[in-house]
């Protein structure tokens, strides 16, 4: 009890709203940097980009999203339709075996797809033995190094994005929405059509958004797949060109684009409420026996297939190899300690962070510092929008403010926090905030007001109902964003890249490392790292919460 | 008190991971090199380096951003040694103001004067030559880059990106030898020429050739030297089996020199541990370490009288281009726009 009154206290007296304070500037700050670097310069190369580089880069940028949200919807959407509205032999198991995917960079879907469907590769050369050719010069497929190769590569990489979220909210949906249309004579399609989808909108809305903003940060895949992306423009500029000021104006540029598509998603369901207040529980699947099982089954399996199972069985037969040659060396090891190591810390102070963003806009909800707190909220999600080289090279200006205070006022010898795993942290943190924001929000939509009133009227402090009412609701929500937070810091390269101490190597790094030096198959090994400590939390969440979570 | 002892417990964890989040103390026998090049294909040279003087030496692959990076650190940063894979990129630095001028006999004597600043800011370590990989039973012996845009060779070059690094190297190159003009005529024909998109990796282009998508292609000459080196049997083998590798020239050029690019180093400007830094510079170019260049990374010494591995050997002598390499640095910028006006990439 005392704990609890303690807490609350903090949440509406000075920590909630000045924590979200700090949080905010923090995300700001880099962002701020960069348009101060936008600023500084003028725009005399804008005349050099609208002709040549912008109208490929726009209309090549815009193809890709819009491929890549076709492919992930329809993936994400249908799959976590199927295992919430179905029962079938296979369906437990989908359930979390769904967010595989998950578990594999971007670039290492790319690179092992290009190798196994090369000419020289797997598939073909089959294909050619069935066809009766002995060379790659009488008979081959057509290259995958383009525009559909890369909307299908990223789409089954990233909708697990969409399944997470939608599949989360599926469980959390009230059952009896869907009752109550069936019973006033909708049948399954129109219910599916006018009662679910509508209602999966805003998990759907975050699930999708997370999943092109990825696209758009994205260099890899996209460069190796020979797609000119605005980020890829932005990354020319900066690195071939030097000229940071143009990389910064195209940033500064992207950024307001993607903010205003959010923005307009957000408007277009302001008016509706989600809010429901019959007890929620998950809706109760359709036994499928026989065939339409076994079709089920096949659905299901494809993505996860094709996203995972192909990849990490190619990587498994590169690292094979490797071993053979090189066996696992104690550098490899040691990346991967440090890889779950920040991962964890980041993931825990970002979903601590991201609460308290969140929490603090509910709580202020019906006080006058209402909107404020929810531009704050906002504002603190930002981090996400602006791809992970630009918003590193963003912190430098900030972190170098900070050092200089060190040094001149504290009197420091060293750098304290540039060079540092702790600057990883906070990069990290900027970068995946908006996950744990997004989904917490969206699990608090559909808690409705009453709910909060009536345990008020019986005494209960704000952010006892917070912790007594909401948090059980929300727990699958969190669940997600916990696990989108820890795989996403795990597999996260920029940032790590420009920003990591001395002798410091991640599993990403180290992959980077291997690929950089042209030989992207050495890098299996710690491709394969990635995939294993990506698993478990996949695995235990998707059991404990997803599976399980709506019985409590 | 079971509340109390958790919280104490949990102070200690916190304070715990602080102390390992804050930045460890520095060692007076230590370097630290920040570097563009992945540190795992010259840690045989630094292993030898440690192993030599007694000196340890930290490393940060920093691929993107290195100038920035040692920019914000300022005054206290950790860098002694910057180490570069392109001119450009080294130049960067140099421009940047993150270097300092360093006069040394040693470096001066091994170090020829086209391939260092004259003020002493950057010095360049090894060569890299941009070549043709042709398909073995192709009857050619000798190419000019010019002959890449050759209507000939259409639907069959093979080129990574015309943005990175290597290849502006190489426009560059040939703006310093002909002009604009002439090289956006030229980058136009080669475009024409290409297989499939300019993307992936130099090493692509001897698999794109075995997969028949390709009959020539350019790509950096050492990569041969590794994949012929492979295990037999294995992927990059059959790559590198596959191809023969011809030192193109620019028709234009008297001399007939092939492009090359370099690695190279600088003195950070702030170097804590200057000494160490200065006697990693001095290691780095001993004919002990140009060898281990030479034979374990495929590419060519900048001291003279080190010999290069057999498979390069047998390739011939290599003659750079006689362009002062520094030249090819001031018109990266012009090869990039170039590359991107005609969507040389798209």
């Amino acid at each position: 009890m005392i704990y609890g009154l303690r807490f609350s206290r903090a949440v509406r007296g000075v920590w909630a709203p000045w924590g979200t304070l700090l949080i905010a500037a923090a995300v700001l700050a880099p962002v701020a940097a960069l348009i101060w670097h936008a600023l500084n310069a003028d725009l005399l190369h804008w005349r050099h980009l609208s002709a040549y580089v912008l109208p490929t880069a726009l209309r090549d940028t815009l193809i890709l999203l819009a491929g890549v949200a076709v492919v992930v919807s329809v993936l994400g959407v249908g799959s976590a339709w199927l295992v919430s509205a179905y029962r079938f032999t296979g369906r437990d198991f989908l359930s979390w075996a769904l967010l595989l995917p998950l578990a594999v960079p971007i670039y290492i879907m790319a690179y092992a797809y290009l190798d196994i469907l090369h000419p020289i590769g797997a598939v073909q050369s089959i294909v050619r033995g069935w066809l009766g050719y002995t060379h790659p010069r009488e008979f081959r497929l057509p290259d995958v190094r383009n525009m559909a190769g890369a909307i299908l590569v990223l789409g089954f990489v990233l909708y697990p994005y969409v399944y997470l979220t939608v599949r989360a909210m599926f469980l959390t949906q009230a059952a009896n929405l869907l009752e109550a249309a069936r019973t006033l004579g909708a049948s399954r399609r129109e219910v599916f059509l006018r009662v679910v989808l509508p209602l999966a909108r805003p998990a759907w809305a975050i699930g999708l958004s997370l999943a092109l903003l990825e696209t758009l940060n994205d260099i890899g895949a996209s460069e190796f797949l020979g797609v000119r992306t605005l980020t890829g423009a932005i990354y020319t500029s900066w690195t071939t060109r030097s000229d940071l000021a143009t990389a910064a104006q195209l940033a500064v540029t992207m950024l307001v684009v993607i903010v205003g598509l959010i923005l307009m998603e957000r408007k277009g369901r302001a008016r509706q409420r989600y809010a429901n207040t019959q007890r929620m529980q998950p809706m109760r699947p359709r036994l499928l026996r026989g065939p339409t099982a076994v079709m089920a089954l096949m659905l299901g399996l494809a993505p996860m297939v094709i996203g995972f199972v192909i990849p990490a069985t190619y990587l498994v037969i590169q690292a094979g190899k490797r071993l053979r040659h090189s066996g696992l060396s104690d550098a490899l090891v040691r990346a991967l300690s440090n890889t779950v190591m920040v991962a964890s810390v980041a993931t825990l102070v970002t979903i601590a962070a991201g609460l308290m963003v969140a929490w603090a806009t509910r709580a202020l909800r019906e006080s006058a510092a209402r909107q404020p707190a929810r531009a704050l909220a906002r504002l603190s999600s930002l981090g996400y929008a602006v791809p992970g080289s630009v918003l590193a090279i963003g912190l430098l200006t900030p972190v170098m403010l900070i050092e200089h205070f060190f040094g001149q006022v504290l009197g420091a010898q060293q750098l304290v926090l540039m060079g540092s795993t702790g600057l990883l942290v906070i990069a990290y943190t900027i970068r995946f905030l908006a996950m744990p924001i997004g989904a917490v929000e969206a699990g608090l939509t559909r808690v409705p007001a009453c709910l909060e009133h009536a345990a008020r009227s019986l005494g209960e402090r704000p952010a006892g109902t917070l912790w007594r009412v909401h948090f059980p609701l929300i727990r699958p929500a969190l669940a997600a964003a916990t696990l989108l937070v820890f795989v996403d810091a795990m597999k996260e390269l920029p940032a790590t890249l420009l920003l990591r101490p001395l002798n410091f190597e991640t599993l990403a790094t180290w992959l980077y490392a291997e690929a950089a030096r042209g030989v992207y198959e050495d890098g299996a090994l710690a491709a394969i790292a990635i995939v294993l400590v990506g698993l478990p939390p996949v695995i235990l969440l998707a059991r404990a919460h997803l599976y399980f979570g709506p019985r409590h | 008190m079971v509340k109390k002892s958790l919280g104490i417990k949990l102070a200690g964890l916190s304070l715990g991971i602080i102390g390992m989040l804050v930045n460890p103390q520095a060692l007076a026998t230590e370097v630290n090199l920040y570097t563009t090049r992945e540190p795992r294909l010259i840690q045989p040279l630094l292993d030898a380096f440690t192993t030599a003087s007694g000196i340890q030496v930290k490393t940060v692959f920093v691929k993107d951003g290195l100038l920035e990076r040692v920019r914000a650190e300022g005054t206290r940063s950790p860098a002694d040694v910057l180490m570069t894979v392109d001119i450009g990129n080294l130049m960067d630095l140099v421009d940047g103001g993150v270097t300092q001028a360093l006069s040394n006999q040693t470096l001066e004597q091994a170090i020829p004067a086209n391939l260092r600043g004259s003020d002493g800011r950057w010095f360049a370590l090894s060569l890299r030559d941009r070549v043709l990989y042709a398909d073995r039973d192709l009857p050619i012996t000798s190419f000019t880059y010019e002959a890449l845009a050759d209507p000939i060779w259409q639907g069959k070059v093979c080129i990574r990106a015309g943005q990175h690094p290597y290849n502006i190297g190489l426009i560059a190159a040939k703006i310093a030898h002909d002009g604009i003009a002439a090289t956006q005529a030229w980058l136009e024909g080669v475009k024409q020429n290409l297989a499939r998109k300019a993307t992936g990796g130099d090493r692509n282009v001897a698999r794109d050739i075995l997969g028949g998508i390709c009959d020539i292609g350019i790509a950096n000459a050492y990569y041969i030297g590794q994949m012929k080196s492979a295990a037999a049997g294995s992927e990059n083998r059959a790559w590198g089996d596959a191809i023969k590798v011809i030192r193109p020239t620019f028709a234009s050029n008297q001399d007939g020199g092939t492009h090359v690019n370099i690695s190279g180093a600088a003195l950070a400007k702030h170097a804590p541990h200057r000494d160490n830094a200065v006697k990693l510079l001095e290691y780095l170019v001993s004919p002990a370490a140009q060898g281990i260049y030479a034979r374990a990374n495929y590419e060519y010494p900048v001291r003279a009288g080190v010999a290069v591995d057999p498979i390069m050997q047998s390739l011939g002598p290599l003659k750079a281009d006689s362009l002062d390499i520094a030249e090819i640095a001031k018109y990266r910028k012009q090869a990039s726009e170039l590359v991107d006006k005609i969507g040389f990439d798209d």
